[in-house]
């Protein structure tokens, strides 16, 4: 499978990446070539084989549903890139909220 | 007596057990390789100050009678590893300035059994690299060099840092994390030992993630005896991990202490015999074998017929888990943010500023290769070719315990020799993918050198769950091969 310079656009558009229109043409020829190469699976016949998603043979633990943490909320915002709003100076962990630019004209 | 920083890390232990150092003198003795060896880039961020106080607290804790089993070891920690309160960046400059508030349960068990961090190591970015070159920060240095060439030598990837640390003798010991090899193909390249663990046997919690279903944590050490140790402190089943095996960590350090291999049956992989692995490889695989049998260990040639697919199938499963795992990095609740119009360009150019070449490439065939339409030719299609993979060591493990393979097809080469190709760079993983598909421990140890007075390693592989087999199989081999060199210099 060939990419061209659309395919990789709308593959960037995808993955919310923003690629300059220059480096277009020379990523379509990489993964172009990334992807012949992947191209020899279809050497292998698989049928019948059941697709291995892990390696671990077990069933997935499950725990009792509780809550197990909680206010913690200055911990969950100390790292928000726009700066957190709290809803308490004086008790941070009351909760708060994370900063993101206008969505809704 | 020896310099601190040249001991072993059991030798280590056993100073500080005998009080003939404190943990104090130890740390202050590794913190000036530090500074001494700085031009290396093997760290990321130096932790002095957090050194010196856990290396108060540990002699306290040993003054107490409360000596765990790395108390007052340094050790360096891949900026893989979220570390509470310490920057951590996964060599990328989307995290840069992140600081985590909870500690991964890796490193978290180590500080629980004495251990002294001495900084973050520097790595390829999110662990998507066979050579330091795709980290942020600058790549790192080999402390490595061919005999009468100056130039420089990359450490292998993406645990380069920790790598280049331990040989370069700035700590006895390092983590690093495995995906497709980043933890055994380092270790050769820089002369050391490094352990992949059985998928399972380390938790993956707070370890910033690339590819869930491959990513394991594992120690480089100098030593295989180290390794057992370090890994020691580092396994245990974590319910924060729901893949984290829930079995009892065994004494692995009792495993290489009597290193008799007599009747060990060692699988020697046909496939593996290929054109691109250079003559040197294979006359030291060859060695290698010859070692193992003067040890007192049958070697049995087994097939393994998909070892040639283990790669592509890898290139579709690591980079589609990577598309996921990396769609959290939005500019919205941590790392960076770079503004745009509206919120869809704010996600678009964060991610374009934030991710280097190497990281953009492989989220970009990730995405593809998951998106409508394509999800049966490519994913579905690597998942069968994965289960294809298992079933090959399954069956070559009933005529064998272990298996010996090299662990690169070549030496540590030099910074931009492989760069025009990503396929060329790919291709360093062919002997540690196929374990890692398969979710199998895997462990590099020094064996020789090249013409150039490089060293290579070879690797065995052991069963699922049975590092202790191969720990053993590990020691022999590293007996036999008395690999005692050192980088010129370090």
């Amino acid at each position: 499978m060939s990419l061209d310079k659309e395919a990789v656009a709308r593959i960037a558009r995808l993955a919310r990446l923003k690629v300059p229109d220059e480096e277009l043409a020379p990523l379509a020829v990489e993964l172009s070539g990334i992807l012949a190469w992947i191209e020899q699976l279809n050497e292998v016949d698989t049928r019948n084989v059941e697709p291995m998603s892990s390696v671990s043979n077990v069933t997935l633990p499950q725990r009792e549903d509780k809550v197990t943490d909680g206010g913690i909320a200055e911990k969950i915002l100390a790292n928000a890139p726009g700066g957190a709003v709290y809803i308490e100076q004086t008790d941070k962990n009351a909760g708060g909220f994370f900063t993101v630019p206008k969505v809704v004209e | 007596m020896a310099a601190l920083t040249d001991l072993t890390l059991a030798a280590l232990k056993a100073t500080l057990d005998k009080k003939e150092a404190s943990a104090v003198e130890v740390t202050e003795a590794h913190l000036k390789k530090l500074d001494e060896h700085r031009a290396l880039n093997a760290f990321i961020t130096e932790t002095p100050d957090r050194a010196r106080d856990m290396a108060k607290a540990s002699d306290a804790r040993r003054a107490k009678g409360q000596a765990g089993l790395l108390e007052g070891v340094p050790l360096a920690i891949k900026d893989l590893f979220c570390t509470e309160g310490v920057q951590t960046t996964a060599g990328s400059h989307i995290l840069e300035g992140f600081v985590p508030q909870y500690e991964s349960t890796v490193t978290a068990n180590l500080w629980n059994a004495g251990a002294v961090m001495v900084g973050k190591t520097n790595l390829d970015e999110f662990a998507m690299g066979s050579s330091n070159m795709t980290s942020h920060f600058g790549g790192v240095e080999n402390p490595w060099k061919r005999k009468g060439d100056n130039r420089k030598l990359v450490p292998g990837g993406s645990s380069g840092g920790s790598a280049a640390a331990v040989a370069a003798y700035m700590v006895p010991g390092s983590t690093g994390t495995d995906t497709g090899g980043s933890i055994r193909q380092p270790a050769s390249f820089c002369g050391i030992v490094g352990l992949k663990p059985t998928y399972g046997r380390c938790s993956r919690w707070g370890v910033v993630a690339f590819a869930s279903s491959l990513d394991q944590p594992g120690p480089l050490t100098r030593t295989v005896e180290d390794s057992a140790f370090l890994l020691q402190g580092m396994a245990g089943h974590d319910p924060k991990d729901s893949t984290s095996a829930p079995l009892a960590v065994p004494d692995f350090a009792a495993a290489v202490r009597n290193p008799d291999i007599k009747g060990l049956k060692v699988g020697i992989p046909k496939e593996y015999r290929v054109d691109a692995v250079s003559a040197e490889i294979v006359a030291l695989w060859d060695k290698g074998v010859e070692m193992m049998k003067a040890a007192g260990a049958v070697p049995v040639e087994v097939s393994l017929p998909h070892t040639k697919y283990a790669l592509p199938a890898y290139y579709i499963v690591a980079p589609a888990e990577c598309s996921s795992n990396l769609a959290r990095y939005d500019g919205v609740r941590f790392g960076l943010r770079v503004p745009g119009k509206d919120l869809i360009e704010m996600y678009q150019n964060t991610r374009g500023a934030g991710f280097g070449k190497e990281v953009r490439r492989r989220i970009m065939i990730g995405t593809y290769v998951l998106s409508a339409g394509y999800y049966d030719a490519y994913y579905k299609k690597a998942q069968q070719i994965r289960a294809l993979i298992a079933r090959d060591f399954k069956q070559a493990f009933e005529k064998c315990d272990v298996l010996l393979t090299p662990t690169a097809p070549t030496a540590a080469f030099a910074a931009g020799e492989k760069m025009d190709d990503p396929v060329t760079m790919y291709l360093n993983d062919m002997f540690t993918i196929p374990a890692s598909m398969a979710g199998l421990p895997g462990i590099s140890v020094p064996a020789g050198v090249d013409k150039d007075g490089l060293p290579l390693g070879l690797q065995i592989i052991g069963r699922a769950f049975d590092e202790e087999t191969m720990l053993r199989a590990a020691a022999a081999l590293e007996k036999a091969a008395a690999f005692n060199l050192r980088p010129a210099g370090y």
